[in-house]
């Protein structure tokens, strides 16, 4: 009987892995990749608390909808700026885009 | 083993390795490329969970459109995402060293935590409760949502376009 | 008719504003544009004068100009007998001096600035006469106060003009105050300034018992005081002693404006005031008030008469026989003579105005004031001699001129109400006759012994060039005095005629039921109501004071003319007396020194307190604030600054030690907040 702790286990284990994408990545497409990974275990687990915890009301699907929504908007910002940092820097590796340095 | 405990392994297993190719691929577009087997792993996730217009909406935007998106942009910055530029930074191992160990203590803490039984039941037919709930007690995250899109929808043309 | 008459004071103001402001490029024709405005002036004034003699009603008009709650405060005109004659005197007087001034000022560099002086003091004083209340008098009577110190200093360069000046705004200044107090009080008590509301709320309040102050060891009725506060103007204005000091001074002047200001008018202000004001006076209880304005223009009268005697500068003997005739007014007045007090005011007027520009003639003539250094000059100068002797004869009071008749009837009114002050005011009338016989006889008789050294010119060079005129050479000074010019001569005449004439409108039987006209036209109501009646002219009291005339003309006929009787030997004869007149009875020596000197060593020794006390004191802190803020500044540079240095060195310090830290790499940011993540599950895991 696959129960609440499968989803759980494999919605962290695909977090883990967006986490280390995000990390290790210095295209920053690829890190926007990584972070789709990390919404859509965190959409997983919505989902999952709905089906097993809290089934009444589907509040875990209004959730899910809502971050697919901003993850949507998320990626469309993210992308533009990528092509504008591009087109004045040449670059979209993050490594190199260090205006923050102390 | 039923079905379902199989339909879910099958389903995890796509989404494990895609998610392990999307992370770990030197070329960005096969990288991208994985990521549309890993979303539908995803989506199959959500029917198993009885998630039908979720479901429905993972398929239209993830699949359809973020990924698409993604590609656009690897093709558009192509000299920046080419094969001979480096894809991974210094702190591989470190990072290596911190995912897992999240996931490890996760997988403790969840284990741990005993679930209980469900609250109640799942409506029969849930895109229609999920509209109930969005315009009755989540109007107003659904409304912040709207203008959330608004604002990214400007930002991103005033970002993106080119100057003259 | 009445109802122009706010239009009598409005030509010379604005003959004013055009003299003021364009009289410079006016120049020669400056006296035309004021000469004119006072002859309009003066049309309507008459016009007026003759519509009231003719029986018409007074007329007042008023319009409200502040209103505070209930109190409203008017400004208008009063045309009724008493200022319907004052301005018709005025704008003759006033008009004719304004003529002799023409030739008396000419080549003067600031020719129209004088006219434009003149011109805003007769503004003024019309004003004045033709107010509604006091608070419009008391604008008028302001206005002329700073013509009469201007005009006096108009000889700016003179040193003494200037103290002259000082000293007649300042003496009047005391009166004044003592007469705004007066108005505030009255305002108080009534609520109004107006005229006719006040003496109304006066005679209503005699027949109640009066409300009184206690002051010292007296209980003083209110309406008393505030009378007597009001009265301290006309004090000052009219040189009422203990105030006249200023007069005799004042003669620093230009001649005409001694005969306009200082003889005819504004020393007439204060006389016209109490007259105006006379039923403030009259309801006080038994006359109270009046009693306080008989004596102190008693004293006047009988003190300046005699200090006159004594004084060798020509326009100082007038001076002082100015603050005389106007004792004999205020004592009219205050012996209940309303009539009197005030026909011999406008008589005064006349011969007095005569009398200053005769001598302005004379001394126009041979550069001196000194009657000691002029003599037989009614043979040069006949047209002036026999003008002055004119204005003598009415000053005298000798029959017919306007002066007997106007003096005899204040003789007559203080003979049936206060028979003390009738003695005294016959002695002065004596003396009176004396010292103008002096004058005429060293002035006009006897050889001429002209001025050793005539009076310098009181202008600089550069006065006259700026002005575009040729100062006057040396040999300016004639040895031999001529005759001034016809229109200096004009206005003598015809004042000299009004010296004769003006009296005899009160003449016995020229008014109805056989009292004279004056008493008929200018009469107090009040008098009627208390069942005062003015005594009726008596011939042996008349022929008494002519010979008293008579008699101080004969003395002095005797002394200086026929020199019978040498002077010297008067004066041995009289002892310490002449030198106590000389010196004016020594009154301005005592101010001097108790006000003057007082007043300077006052401030001296406030300047010594403030310069080693106050100052010092402020230098202490002063130096203490310095010494202060050394130690400050040391600590501040090595505490404050070394804290601020040694914060800014240490934020330096961490801050070089935890660069390293800000890579700018987001990702590095990130790998640490997810191990915060981890520890954070770690955490939560144990507590499980």
């Amino acid at each position: 009987m696959i129960g609440l702790s499968h989803y759980l286990v494999l919605s962290s284990l695909l977090f883990g892995l967006g986490l280390y994408g995000v990390l290790t990545r210095r295209n920053a497409v690829a890190i926007l990749m990584g972070i789709e990974l990390m919404l859509n275990a965190a959409n997983v687990n919505f989902v999952a608390f709905t089906r097993f915890v809290d089934p009444t009301f589907v509040r875990g699907h209004v959730a899910a909808l809502i971050v697919i929504t901003l993850a949507a908007c998320e990626a469309v910002v993210g992308l533009a700026l990528v092509i504008n940092a591009y087109r004045h820097l040449e670059t979209v590796n993050v490594d190199q885009v260090d205006l923050m340095k102390g | 083993m039923n079905a379902e405990a199989l339909a879910f392994y099958a389903l995890a297993a796509m989404v494990v390795v895609g998610g392990g190719l999307v992370v770990q691929s030197r070329n960005l577009v096969h990288a991208a490329v994985s990521l549309v087997p890993t979303l539908l792993g995803v989506a199959g996730l959500y029917v198993l969970l009885h998630a039908e217009f979720v479901t429905a909406i993972q398929l239209l935007i993830y699949v359809g459109a973020i990924t698409v998106l993604i590609l656009f942009v690897i093709l558009l910055t192509e000299g920046a995402t080419g094969l001979r530029v480096p894809q991974r930074n210094e702190q591989v191992p470190l990072a290596l060293v911190v995912s897992g160990a999240l996931v490890l203590l996760l997988w403790a803490v969840l284990l741990r935590v005993p679930w209980g039984p469900p609250a109640g039941t799942l409506p029969p037919y849930n895109p229609g409760a999920v509209g109930r709930s969005l315009l009755m007690p989540y109007v107003l995250a659904f409304e912040v949502t709207s203008l959330v899109i608004l604002a990214c929808l400007v930002g991103a043309i005033v970002i993106a376009r080119r100057e003259e | 008719m009445a109802r122009l008459a706010w239009l009598i004071p409005l030509f010379p103001l604005v003959s004013y504003g055009v003299l003021a402001f364009r009289g410079r490029s006016l120049g020669e024709r400056a006296p035309y544009v004021a000469i004119g405005a006072m002859a309009l002036s003066a049309l309507v004034a008459w016009a007026v004068f003759l519509e009231q003699a003719l029986g018409a009603e007074p007329f007042v008009w008023r319009a409200a100009w502040a209103v505070g709650g209930e109190r409203v405060i008017t400004v208008g005109y009063t045309v009724d007998p008493l200022s319907s004659i004052t301005v018709a005197m005025i704008t003759l007087v006033g008009g004719l001096i304004f003529v002799y001034s023409v030739g008396y000022m000419h080549g003067d560099p600031y020719y129209a600035r004088f006219f434009a002086f003149l011109s805003l003091f007769c503004a003024g004083m019309l004003t004045m006469v033709l107010a509604n209340s006091f608070l419009l008098m008391l604008i008028g009577w302001e206005v002329i106060g700073l013509c009469s110190y201007l005009l006096i200093g108009f000889y700016f360069r003179r040193r003494s003009a200037n103290m002259a000046q000082m000293k007649a705004f300042l003496t009047t200044r005391v009166g004044d105050t003592l007469m705004l107090i007066g108005i505030m009080a009255l305002f108080w008590q009534f609520g109004t300034v107006d005229y006719h509301a006040v003496f109304e709320s006066v005679r209503k309040g005699a027949k109640e018992a009066s409300a009184v102050v206690r002051l010292g060891p007296w209980e003083v009725p209110v309406v008393t005081l505030t009378a007597l506060l009001v009265f301290g103007g006309p004090i000052g204005k009219s040189g009422q002693f203990p105030l006249h000091v200023w007069l005799p001074d004042a003669m620093e002047g230009p001649t005409p404006v001694s005969a306009l200001i200082h003889a005819a008018t504004l020393v007439a202000a204060g006389v016209y005031l109490v007259g105006r004001a006379y039923p403030l006076f009259f309801f006080t209880p038994h006359h109270e008030a009046l009693v306080w304005v008989a004596w102190v223009g008693t004293l006047t009268a009988v003190m300046a008469a005699l200090i006159a005697v004594a004084q060798d500068d020509i326009k100082r003997i007038l001076a002082y026989s100015t603050i005389s005739q106007l004792g004999f007014m205020m004592a009219g007045l205050g012996v209940l003579g309303y009539t009197a007090g005030l026909f011999h005011l406008l008589t005064h007027a006349f011969f007095k105005a005569l009398l200053f520009l005769a001598a302005g003639s004379v001394i126009h003539a041979v550069h001196t004031n000194n009657i000691k250094e002029m003599g037989g000059l009614w043979r040069c100068m006949p047209v002036t001699f026999w003008t002055f002797l004119a204005g003598f004869l009415a000053l005298a009071g000798v029959f017919p001129f306007a002066g007997f008749w106007s003096k005899d009837e204040i003789l007559l009114e203080a003979y049936h109400h206060n028979p003390a002050v009738y003695v005294l005011l016959t002695a002065a009338a004596f003396l009176t006759a004396l010292y103008m016989s002096r004058l005429v006889a060293y002035a006009f008789f006897g050889r001429y012994r002209g001025p050793e050294h005539p009076e310098p010119d009181p202008w600089l060079p550069e006065d006259y060039e700026r002005a575009g005129l040729h100062p006057p050479g040396h040999g300016h000074h004639h040895r031999q005095p001529h005759e001034s010019p016809p229109v200096m001569t004009v206005p003598l005449v015809v004042l000299a005629f009004f010296a004769l004439v003006v009296g005899f409108v009160g003449v016995p039987g020229t008014g109805p039921d056989g009292g004279s006209w004056i008493h008929h036209f200018l009469k107090f109501e009040g008098f009627e109501e208390a069942g005062i009646h003015a005594p009726s002219f008596s011939w042996p009291l008349a022929l008494r004071s002519l010979a008293v005339a008579l008699a101080g003309i004969g003395v002095a006929w005797v002394v200086y003319g026929l020199r019978w009787v040498r002077s010297e030997q008067v004066r041995a004869w009289i002892g310490p007396l002449y030198p106590f007149l000389r010196h004016r009875m020594y009154i301005d020596t005592v101010y001097g020194w108790v006000f003057v000197r007082g007043g300077l060593a006052l401030a001296t020794g406030l300047r010594w307190f403030d310069v080693h006390v106050v100052d010092g004191l402020v230098n202490l802190v002063g130096w203490v604030t310095v010494l202060l803020s050394r130690l400050h500044r040391l600590f501040d540079t090595y505490v404050v600054d070394g804290l601020v240095n040694l914060v800014g060195w240490a934020t330096r310090g961490l801050g070089s030690l935890l660069r390293p830290l800000q890579t700018g790499r987001a990702y590095n940011y990130i790998l640490v907040a997810a191990a915060g993540v981890a520890v954070l599950v770690l955490v939560s895991l144990w507590r499980l």
